[in-house]
């Protein structure tokens, strides 16, 4: 295949950054689209050039790094992948491909398409968690009878792998599908129930300390989620936060 | 000493409302409020206004009603009004809010692949719902206003129904008219549904509040393009 990229480059956080031409050829429709861009690299380091940085683990959709805004959609034209699961079958030959990092001023870029996603962690310690007691007299949780559905809706919250996809389609950089994930995942088991009140308020509140937008529910994020988080999670955490705000 | 603790009590739960209403979450539970507020108003001025298609005298009666009712003219229009108000101006904030949020633009984005036209111009269809509730304030709500209360006209049970057919008779405003309704259809598009999720529905409601936003959306505006018409073509 030979194609067009137009990808975003920027020195670093206060470089002003454009999008930049490259051309490229012999790429295999069977390849992933991170190692056409590893091929590409290898390519600018043998010509001396600076190669493209962009974010990458597990190479397998678990670990959320990969991002990328491709050809106007995150992780590009298809659903419930992340970006190291496309492959350039997707594409066709002589086709442009527009690479762009996630965008939301609460995730700057660091470089080229490498962005700082630091703010999801900070919303994960206001309240992301149960603080469980191991004293040894724990019970143990395969003990406690929970209904089917309610573990249904928590494991499938427990699914989001924090990639940021959901704010970088938002046209509001809104973050509530990853919070409303978050929060319903212990929300909705007896575990979580404890602390529930004070999560969602302190998660809420670090949310919009960091600067993301407001939901107006385009549902945009639950389209692109590459693990298929729904925007119910998203009314739990309104109901979750009435709640909490009327007990305290 | 117990009012006093009961004082404290009310200023807490005041503050720790303001607190929510100041969140991200409670202006878009506010926002969902005032879109309610007004949903119900809609269908309420559709009600009447459609029985001056078929009935003069029900709706001369209707109309002569609510403009001389107490509780109407001096609580429920006022409380309107700041309902009216408040929705546009929270838009407005929230419009902000949100492309501050947003700050740097993507070079391509297909916005059409994930969400619908309506949703993600609601600001713009707002817009021209607002320009025609300026004219239409200018149009009948003023010259009732000065009818009422500052020309102190004589109380004529009879004639709200002329009046609207008058009102009707130039083509121009006619379509501009139209025109709104098809822009309010869309906002209500989404924004029937997206007020009820802001309020946090259950999941198990999700289908029956599509098909009834549907019903609404499309039935309410074309109701209201159809009376106009009606009028127009048949006096
Ligand atoms: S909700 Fe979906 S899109 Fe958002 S961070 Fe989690 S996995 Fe990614
Ligand atoms: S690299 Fe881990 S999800 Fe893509």
């Amino acid at each position: 295949m030979k194609l067009t990229l137009k990808i975003w480059r920027q020195k670093n956080s206060e470089s002003k950054g454009q999008m930049v031409s490259y051309e490229i050829d012999n790429i295999s429709p069977d390849m992933s689209f991170l190692e056409m861009l590893d091929v590409l690299n290898a390519r600018l380091i043998l010509e001396d050039d600076d190669p493209i940085s962009f974010d990458h683990d597990c190479r397998e959709g678990i670990c959320g790094s990969c991002s990328l805004f491709i050809n106007g959609q995150a992780h590009g034209p298809d659903r419930r992948i992340t970006t190291c699961q496309l492959h350039m079958r997707k594409f066709k030959d002589g086709d442009t491909i527009y690479v762009e990092p996630f965008r939301a001023k609460a995730f700057p870029v660091i470089k080229d398409l490498v962005i700082d996603r630091s703010a999801f962690d900070r919303i994960q310690h206001s309240g992301g968690y149960i603080s469980v007691n191991t004293s040894g007299n724990t019970q143990d949780a395969n003990s406690i009878p929970i209904n089917k559905e309610d573990a249904d809706n928590a494991f499938d919250a427990a699914t989001c792998i924090g990639c940021g996809a959901c704010v970088a389609t938002c046209k509001n950089s809104s973050a509530m599908l990853f919070v409303g994930a978050k929060i319903s995942q212990y929300s909705l088991l007896p575990q979580g129930k404890t602390e529930a009140s004070r999560r969602v308020l302190n998660m809420v509140n670090q949310m919009d300390l960091e600067g993301f937008g407001n939901c107006s529910n385009t549902g945009a994020c639950e389209v692109e989620c590459p693990k298929g988080i729904s925007l119910d999670n998203i009314a739990r955490m309104n109901r979750e936060l009435l709640k909490a705000s009327l007990k305290k | 000493m117990s009012n006093n603790v009961l004082v404290l009590i009310f200023v807490l739960q005041l503050n720790i409302m303001k607190n929510f209403l100041l969140s991200s979450i409670g202006k878009k539970v506010a926002m969902a409020l005032s879109a309610i507020f007004l949903m119900i108003f809609l269908l309420q001025h559709f009600l009447i206004n459609i029985t001056s298609v078929f009935s003069e005298d029900i709706f001369n009666m209707l109309s002569h009603f609510m403009g001389t009712n107490f509780l109407v003219q001096f609580i429920l229009q006022p409380i309107l009004i700041a309902g009216v108000i408040f929705h546009f101006v929270m838009g407005f904030v929230l419009e902000i809010q949100n492309r501050r949020a947003t700050k740097y633009e993507y070079q391509k984005t297909r916005g059409g692949a994930n969400s619908t036209w309506m949703s993600r111009n609601m600001i713009w269809s707002g817009l021209v719902i607002l320009s025609f509730l300026i004219l239409h304030f200018i149009d009948f709500w003023i010259p009732e206003m000065e009818y009422k209360y500052i020309d102190f006209m004589p109380d004529d049970p009879n004639r709200y129904h002329h009046e609207l057919v008058e009102k009707f008779q130039d083509p121009l405003k006619v379509f501009f008219y139209c025109f709104s309704f098809i822009l309010l259809s869309l906002h209500l598009l989404h924004g029937f549904s997206s007020s009820l999720k802001s309020m946090g529905t259950n999941k198990a409601y999700t289908s029956s509040v599509k098909t009834l936003g549907y019903i609404y959306s499309i039935g309410l505006p074309a109701g209201f393009c159809f009376i106009a018409i009606f009028h127009y073509l048949t006096h």
